[in-house]
């Protein structure tokens, strides 16, 4: 392992790395010998005052209070791809550096997204459901789903993450559209200006983009009733991007007509109403969660932090 | 079909059309529009009498053509074309055409015809659902965030990861075909196995099935049934699959050994499946109910709201190149 190449070594071989949260365990087996890992929570005054690392496991949030504490902070690293869980404005001001876990989760999201578009509209999850319960002997006609081929498909969030939602669903045969703060000219798909424009044009509508102070709630009753009474919304981004108690009234009085989510606005609370819908399918924040991709998000931070400490580009920064 | 519009059965001049059915109320009355129709279902009585009564009240103008609803459990055989010599069509609304002997119609020059591609692309989509449903545990992340479990239990079990799975299709007509191309867009890496090579697909062929299952993580039947395909998913092929293959069926139940199946879920010899198909529907053995890593279906996959309007303009399409004397548009021949 090289030395740390910009300051001597202050205590040991091993690099100081302060954790917002205790690590998750494949990730502290992961990394064990290689750097000197401390609770932020714990850091006594001289750890605080050396430390130039955050690492920041999941999705605990950082605040302008706990970069304070660590005047010698350069870099922040996050295990998720999305950080809106940390201060990124506290971070500019400090002239921070943070990183995210690139494209490490993206496959996966992307897979889970078309999963909730195909469990939605063809109501695999609730049919699943209707078997178990013993209903199809004894019950008769059920409802006909809907068929996601060839539907339009409105994308918020042409990332790694959009993309890949892009590719999968354009081999259905479905016209892609997105939104995002600007057009992406390499993109085969047509970008439309403004998020309802977006969903007046589709039949389903996926939410894949970050979450921050211009994007917060962007899913309101307007965009809602613009996507209509025959459409889906999934959402795999951030339960912030949605007004959610505005979804939950949309999806009781027909609004649209049903929506797959991933994430909630108040994680791991779900909002009740929902749980009564057979027209939603729920999920549990799972759509990173594999075991090859969180590997390659442990390989990502791993990645940054080397680099990091070798006076090297870091591999996935986040613009602040 | 404007010639059609006013309803032709009062115009006395419309052909004679036998209906049997057991639902499909919009296509029976869409037909009522066009011909004068015999109606299983409408008739109240059970099939057999029906057939009876139908075959007596055939004049002056005696069925030419069939409509059979899939769903409807009635073989055309000798028997049914012997109480209707008058029959020269019969067309299936559905892709399976098990309880047609095709030898027999073609015998008594009898075109049959069935639903061609109508409801390949569900068939597919919903193949491509069961299976990310199965890998990526979306059902059960429902059942866990339904019963009330995030808050108390923290995060549940992870799934596996798409990309990269090598899928073994059985059967690469159309919906096998419509199916790789939307795995691909995952990832996924397509094998297949057909009676013969396709020249149309560049997937790796494996001509027997056994071969396909040993180096598959997932297979998806995908092909029709008949006798040679009969529990063509049987222990040899789970075996070499293994203990982390996942199985998807969208064919018929009879294509896979469901007790075996069963058996092999139990003992963690395969490691799920996604099943839209069973043997004696509409039973499910009770142990698949209960297990996590399956997820059932209730025989829908064909069953959107396009297809439904889809089908119903595709019989019209097939009874109307019959009754114009043009060949049918997707008809069906003994192999």
């Amino acid at each position: 392992m090289p030395p740390p190449a910009l300051e001597p070594a202050a205590s040991g071989d091993k690099p100081l790395v302060l954790l917002a949260q205790p690590l998750f365990p494949e990730f502290a087996a992961a990394l064990k010998g290689r750097y000197r890992f401390v609770l932020a929570a714990d850091a006594d005054a001289a750890e605080a005052a050396e430390a130039r690392v955050l690492l920041v496991p999941g999705l605990k949030t950082v605040t302008a209070e706990h970069l304070d504490r660590l005047p010698a902070l350069g870099l922040v690293a996050a295990t998720s791809v999305g950080v809106d869980h940390v201060d990124l404005d506290a971070c500019r001001h400090r002239g921070l550096a943070v990183t995210n876990a690139g494209e490490a989760f993206a496959a996966d999201s992307a897979d889970y997204g078309v999963g909730l578009v195909l469990a939605v509209m063809r109501r695999v999850a609730a049919a699943d459901s209707y078997v178990r319960r013993g209903r199809w002997a004894t019950d008769g006609d059920y409802p006909l789903t809907t068929k996601v081929s060839g539907k339009r498909v409105g994308i918020v969030g042409l990332g790694r993450i959009g993309s890949l939602v892009a590719r999968r669903l354009a081999a259905f045969g479905c016209a892609v559209s997105y939104h995002s703060r600007s057009p992406k000219p390499s993109a085969p798909y047509r970008f439309v200006a403004t998020a309802r424009e977006l969903a007046a044009d589709s039949d389903v509508l996926v939410l894949s983009c970050a979450l921050t102070e211009e994007t917060r709630r962007m899913v309101n009753r307007e965009v809602l009733e613009a996507l209509g009474g025959g459409g889906v919304l999934v959402n795999v981004g951030r339960g912030g991007l949605v007004d959610e108690p505005e979804l939950v009234r949309c999806l009781r009085e027909g609004v649209i007509a049903g929506a797959g989510l991933d994430v909630y606005e108040n994680e791991p609370h779900v909002p009740p109403e929902l749980v009564d819908m057979d027209n939603v399918v729920l999920s549990d924040h799972r759509a990173v969660l594999t075991p090859e991709s969180i590997r390659g998000a442990l390989d990502m931070v791993a990645g940054n932090l080397d680099a990091f400490f070798a006076g090297r580009p870091l591999l996935s920064p986040v613009t602040l | 079909m404007a010639s059609h519009a006013v309803d032709a059965a009062a115009s006395g001049e419309s052909p004679t059309l036998l209906l049997i059915r057991r639902s499909d109320a919009a296509l029976a009355a869409a037909l009522r529009q066009r011909y004068r129709v015999l109606d299983s279902f409408a008739s109240g009585e059970p099939l057999p009498a029906f057939l009876a009564a139908a075959a007596a009240a055939a004049a002056p103008d005696p069925p030419r053509a069939a409509v059979i609803v899939s769903s409807s459990v009635v073989r055309v055989d000798a028997a049914l074309l012997d109480a209707f010599p008058s029959l020269r069509c019969v067309v299936n609304t559905g892709a399976g055409v098990e309880h047609v002997d095709l030898g027999e119609c073609a015998r008594r020059g009898v075109a049959v015809a069935n639903s061609g591609a109508v409801y390949s692309v569900d068939v597919a989509d919903h193949a491509v659902g069961l299976l990310v449903a199965v890998l990526r545990r979306v059902s059960e992340a429902e059942r866990f965030v339904r019963r009330g479990l995030w808050p108390v239990q923290g995060d549940y079990p992870l799934g596996s990861k798409l990309g990269g799975k090598r899928v073994g299709i059985i059967g690469m007509g159309r919906i096998g075909s419509l199916i790789a191309t939307r795995l691909q867009a995952f990832g996924c890496v397509i094998y297949y196995n057909s009676r013969r090579p396709k020249d149309s697909v560049s997937y790796k062929y494996f001509p027997h099935v056994l071969d396909l299952a040993t180096e598959s993580d997932v297979l998806i039947v995908a092909c029709a049934l008949n006798k040679e395909t009969r529990h063509i998913v049987n222990k040899d092929i789970l075996d070499a699959l293994g203990k982390d293959g996942i199985i998807i069926n969208i064919g018929r139940g009879a294509h896979i050994d469901e007790a075996e199946l069963v058996r092999a879920l139990n003992d963690g010899r395969t490691a799920g499946a996604g099943l839209d198909v069973f043997e004696n529907e509409p039973e499910v053995s009770a142990e698949l109910l209960s297990m996590n890593n399956v997820v059932l279906t209730h025989h829908m996959a064909v069953f959107t709201l396009e297809s439904k309007s889809d089908m119903c303009d595709h019989t019209i399409a097939n009874l109307e190149a019959f009754f114009s004397g043009k060949p049918l548009l997707t008809p069906v021949l003994p192999k």
